[in-house]
């Protein structure tokens, strides 16, 4: 605005307007027009930081089983087993020198191999302890098949060759043992989906109630941004930033604290690997350790978090500022 | 510029607090808005800035009907318009120099390209070693000015000023009236809303005055 040079608007301590505008280097310049440093704003990162610990543990929870079903069923699926049970008609050991020709005519099967007595019977060590005479026992003989891919089609016919020729023979694909893995493994990822969707929608309420306050904080300083000329965009991006901000505080606080938990998990599991239950959880779940591609999760749910806040905040303060209107 | 025409307010089922008010404000002129304390004159700057809709009448605005304005006109009509709060409304935690830019800022504005503008609007008010300041340390009459500064850095069509000088001792009061007497001779509409007598007498300007609910003009 170019002013006249003879306004007196005060004799004593006029400055004459100048050319140039040389500011103090101190001078705050872009200060956010809706205040970040409040009390309700600290306590919105802690809660945005508790939220996304939660729904990252959860998502690393789900990434493990996973991964952990990912090996179960690869290790199953690659493997069949023939049980060949004791008949007394029958000579036994001719039955399965049988079902292991007739399993290596098949393309599929890569290796046929008789577990031996000694093996089967120390299968069943467990369950009825050692030093037991098991001879006289009707126990079944197992021959393990290595398959070679998994579109077996040729298994079909070879499953009812096997019934035909040695009918004390069945052929075990491990079928409902990958399908109750299977469900279990889903049960678990669902659990942990629906835990971070349940956790997202928390942070997202919050926001909401937190951005109502703020609004309602600040109704006055809304009103003059109105009066000055903001439209309800501007405004609603003002908050939305400060939303976004304290959203990306929050989220990296919480973020990391799940990856620093989840990487002392896992040192800790690896640490103590020699004992039994080590051993348990590890059959189970595999190594404790979700990769790079986990913690990129962890890094994506934090990054969730704060897009929500924004915008959560934004349609917050549209719905708000209609009110207002 | 401003046509009022027999409008009328009132806050929900209550009495009708302004009545038949008929006035019109031309561009570049200069108005007083005077009458007792209470006697509604913020309302009615209130009206003219659109916070407030009429329960019945016509206002018109830069030659349209207010009543039938979408939201992006009211925004160019607000950008067209400077207002001094009584209460100076200046926003707490920005300093000076941040609350005079508010204005530009909101526009979209880059902080480069509006600082000259703002330095010189400050030092012109006399704010130029208080830029850095926040609003909790500034005296009143630095407040004022701060918020006529900011009034003004969007170089308003129309000017409202409420109890400008309320807050200031008359020297700075006179100080500031010329001020605003400069700026309606650079163009721009000025109405002053005062119940300060010994102020009107210091230029002689046409009265707009309310009483009663009812407005007239003391030309």
């Amino acid at each position: 605005m170019s002013m006249p040079d003879h306004l007196d608007i005060d004799e004593a301590e006029e400055e004459r307007p100048r050319s140039g505008s040389r500011l103090p280097a101190s001078l705050r310049r872009d200060q956010p027009l809706v205040p970040v440093d409040s009390v309700a704003g600290r306590a919105l990162v802690v809660v945005i930081a508790i939220l996304t610990f939660l729904a990252a543990l959860s998502a690393g929870a789900a990434l493990l089983a996973a991964r952990a079903s990912e090996q179960w069923r690869g290790a199953v699926a690659n493997e069949m087993t023939i049980q060949v049970r004791p008949d007394p008609r029958r000579n036994i050991e001719q039955d399965i020198a049988r079902a292991v020709e007739l399993a290596r005519a098949v393309p599929s099967v890569a290796e046929a191999r008789p577990m031996p007595r000694a093996e089967s019977d120390k299968l069943l060590e467990p369950w009825l302890g050692a030093g037991l005479d098991l001879v006289e026992l009707p126990i079944p003989r197992l021959i393990v098949l290595r398959l070679s891919s998994s579109s077996a089609n040729d298994l079909v016919a070879f499953s009812q060759t096997l019934r035909r020729e040695v009918p004390s023979a069945t052929l075990d694909d491990h079928r409902l043992w990958v399908r109750r893995l299977s469900t279990m493994a889903s049960t678990i990822i669902l659990a942990g989906v629906a835990v971070v969707l349940l956790v997202l929608v928390a942070a997202g309420l919050a926001v909401a109630f937190a951005t109502r306050g703020a609004m309602a904080g600040s109704r006055d300083s809304v009103e003059v941004l109105h009066f000055v000329g903001a439209t309800d965009e501007f405004i609603a991006r003002e908050f939305q930033t400060r939303f976004v901000a304290l959203g990306l505080r929050g989220g990296a606080v919480g973020g990391l604290a799940a990856i620093i938990a989840i990487a002392l998990l896992g040192f800790l599991s690896s640490a103590w690997s020699a004992t039994p239950e080590a051993d348990q959880l590890q059959a189970l779940f595999g190594a404790f350790e979700i990769g790079w591609s986990g913690y990129a999760v962890v890094i994506l749910v934090a990054a969730v978090v704060a897009a929500i806040a924004g915008l959560v905040s934004r349609l917050t303060v549209r719905h708000y500022l209609r009110a207002m209107g | 510029m401003v046509r009022f025409e027999n409008v009328g307010l009132r806050y929900g089922m209550g009495p009708e607090v302004l009545k038949d008010i008929n006035f019109s404000i031309a561009p570049r002129s200069f108005q007083y808005l005077t009458g007792p304390s209470g006697a509604g004159k913020t309302t009615l700057i209130r009206l003219v800035l659109m916070a407030l809709k009429p329960t019945r009448g016509l206002v018109n605005l830069f030659g349209q009907d207010v009543s039938r304005l979408e939201a992006a006109t009211l925004t160019d009509f607000r950008r067209r318009m400077g207002v001094v709060f009584q209460d100076f409304r200046l926003l707490d935690h920005l300093t000076v120099y941040e609350n005079v830019a508010l204005p530009l800022r909101v526009l979209g504005k880059e902080e480069a390209g509006y600082r000259a503008e703002v330095v010189e609007l400050l030092r012109w008010v006399g704010l130029g070693e208080r830029m850095h300041a926040v609003p909790a340390v500034l005296s009143g009459g630095e407040k004022q000015r701060a918020a006529i500064a900011r009034a003004l850095i969007s170089r308003p069509q129309l000017l409202l000023a409420d109890e400008p000088t309320g807050n200031v001792d008359p020297g700075l009061g006179r100080r500031l009236l010329r001020l605003f007497m400069e700026l309606q001779s650079l163009g721009t509409a000025v109405v002053i809303a005062t119940h300060d007598i010994a102020l009107m007498e210091l230029y002689d300007a046409p009265r707009l005055v309310l009483a009663d609910g009812h407005l007239h003009v003391d030309a």
